[in-house]
């Protein structure tokens, strides 16, 4: 059944990681196949974050296939070689996991170009590229992600995450969420639902230029979205349409750079529990999660069917 | 099918024997005697002292162990029970078929109050999906919001939220009333049966979508009304009647109810009698 997550601080920052790690934690039995992360942070504003993974995470449970971590080598090299084609200037790599990376990076000219030559090597792909943003999704559930790769310290202003029931494609990272709303930076998506017209709008989409990386129906939403806002529409407005574009049952949160959003589609089908204040908003697809953040006694309340709200930091 | 009346389809149902079948077996019908009402035992249920009043702190409880120091504060006599902390924790307050008052100071997560027959609860916070759901008799009194599905299926009782509700609030239900302060969501009243549900505030799409029976009122906008939802007249026994209900209930006391509106099932939606299908083919 999936459970999403997400906060946003406004006006100050906050130890995001850890909040969005006790919230995802609360919401573990609505699924811990996998989660994931986006945790906007400080940074300069100037270099690019590039989250990427040369493999599959092959532990217990995951449906990915076992390959040699030689593998994984010779795929980073390439990668390596063509970010410097690019003209890409890598500032600082960290590589946390055989098959995980984190690079800091150079780089003035077009994502999409970019992306495609990047994710053009088999079996590599861009979980995120942003100035704020980073994805971190693995197999397991929070607590295990988060000790993975230490996000309990990550300071930001913002975050959504996701907990993981696999029903619609398999355990693997690259069907977890959140999803980067590619091609654009600092996009992501977290959704918990189903959507019933996903093939139809994917192959529009292809068609139009945007690529899928899953088969998971909820990475629609964020090629969804971001192919509105190529076309100029604004996030809030790329929201609305998709509440009649998208067909089934959904609570979606999307993130950018300054600001958090949810969607709820019209049949209000799936949870999804709001806490609003001055300085903070949380939500998530139970009040525990909530809770985990704020114990004391609260004013919380269910979003109405069709209902889009997004906020600003 | 042969243009029978009611009563000659029942008549000749019974010249087949199916009126005077003897069930025999695990279906064989046993009725309460008052005459044996000693013997009878009510599984679950104490006698308890309304004054005896005790708290507990469920805050590092499961839902399963607070239920069961629910019961086991019951098993000892005490009548009222507050508890402390339940910090939107799911499943609390179930199946409690007993007389009891109970009071959470805070909000409960999901499932709370489910399927109880008889208690007096207070919720000074706010509940989420399934509250009260199945609930047979009793009264529940939310203080703040409700989630969705808030009221399924249940079968008599008060249900009361002084906030607004989520979707679907009053699906499938049989009995009973509920009543909520403020808005409620998309589909109310989705299928229910019997009983009835008034909304001070305004409601969202598909009002009374696919009702069978039982009766919905509406004091804001409606969004839409859902098939087979129909508009009724409001007559001075059903004004009467909120009247009662919303002083009773606490709540919306001076609202002026006389500018609500009823709606019911048109009844289009029906195609069956009162004949079972082994009866109607008897008597087609």
């Amino acid at each position: 059944m999936c459970g999403i997550a997400g906060l946003i601080h406004r006006g100050n920052t906050s130890n995001v990681g850890f909040e969005l790690q006790g919230m995802l934690q609360a919401l573990k039995h609505r699924g811990e196949d996998s989660t994931g992360y986006a945790l906007y942070g400080k940074t300069d504003g100037q270099n690019f974050i590039m989250r990427f993974k040369v493999g599959e995470n092959v532990a217990e449970g995951s449906s990915s296939v076992k390959e040699d971590v030689s593998v994984y080598d010779e795929r980073k090299k390439i990668v390596d070689s063509y970010l410097s084609e690019l003209g890409a200037k890598v500032i600082k790599e960290d590589r946390i996991l055989p098959y995980s990376l984190r690079y800091e990076i150079q780089y003035e000219k077009d994502l999409m170009e970019f992306s495609q030559k990047i994710e053009s090597v088999e079996g590599v792909e861009i979980l995120s590229m942003g100035k704020s943003l980073e994805v971190i999704k693995d197999l397991g559930n929070a607590e295990v992600v988060c000790n993975r790769y230490n996000l309990d310290k990550v300071v930001g202003t913002h975050a959504i995450g996701h907990a993981r029931m696999a029903t619609e494609s398999g355990v693997d990272i690259k069907s977890a969420h959140p999803f980067w709303g590619y091609p654009f930076s600092d996009v992501s998506v977290v959704h918990n639902g189903q959507l019933t017209n996903y093939w139809n709008n994917r192959r529009v989409l292809e068609n139009k230029g945007m690529r899928f990386m899953s088969e998971c129906d909820s990475e629609l939403i964020a090629v969804y979205l971001a192919e509105k806002m190529r076309n100029g529409a604004t996030l809030e407005e790329g929201m609305k349409e998709s509440l009649v574009g998208l067909d089934g049952v959904f609570t979606y949160f999307v993130a950018t750079k300054d600001s958090l959003g949810m969607a709820k589609d019209t049949m209000a089908a799936k949870p999804l529990v709001l806490y609003e204040s001055d300085d903070l908003v949380a939500m998530g697809s139970e009040e525990i999660a909530i809770r985990s953040i704020l114990p004391q006694e609260i004013e919380t309340y269910d979003p109405f069917d069709g209902e889009v709200k997004v906020w600003q930091i | 099918m042969a243009n029978l009346k009611a009563s000659e389809k029942k008549s000749k149902a019974q010249s087949m024997g199916l009126h005077t079948e003897v069930l025999t077996g695990k279906t064989q019908q046993k009725f309460f005697n008052p005459d044996e009402a000693e013997n009878f035992y009510y599984f679950g249920t104490y006698d308890v002292d309304f004054n005896k009043r005790t708290e507990i702190d469920v805050k590092n409880m499961d839902c399963r162990e607070a239920n069961k120091k629910i019961d086991e504060l019951m098993k000892d006599g005490y009548g009222t029970i507050v508890i402390k902390n339940p910090q939107g924790k799911h499943s609390l307050g179930v199946g409690i078929l007993n007389k009891l008052n109970l009071i959470f100071e805070g909000s409960l997560g999901y499932f709370g109050c489910g399927s109880m027959d008889g208690p007096i609860v207070r919720i000074n916070g706010r509940v989420g999906w399934s509250c009260a759901e199945n609930m047979m008799a009793g009264k529940v009194v939310i203080e703040k919001n409700a989630g969705s599905c808030f009221g399924a299926a249940i079968r008599g009782g008060d249900l009361i939220c002084k906030g607004s509700v989520g979707a679907r609030t009053g699906i499938d239900q049989k009995g009973g009333t509920i009543i909520i302060g403020g808005d409620a969501g998309a589909f109310t009243g989705f299928m229910m049966q019997r009983g009835r549900i008034i909304i001070l505030g305004d409601v969202g799409i598909n009002l009374g979508d696919s009702m069978y029976d039982g009766t919905i009122f509406v004091g804001g906008k409606i969004g839409s009304f859902g098939s087979d939802a129909v508009e009724a007249e409001l007559t001075d026994s059903d004004q009467d009647w909120l009247k009662r209900k919303l002083k009773v209930a606490e709540i919306g006391e001076n609202f002026d109810v006389s500018k609500m509106t009823k709606v019911v099932a048109g009844k289009k939606l029906w195609n069956y009698d009162a004949l079972e299908p082994t009866e109607k083919k008897g008597a087609i």
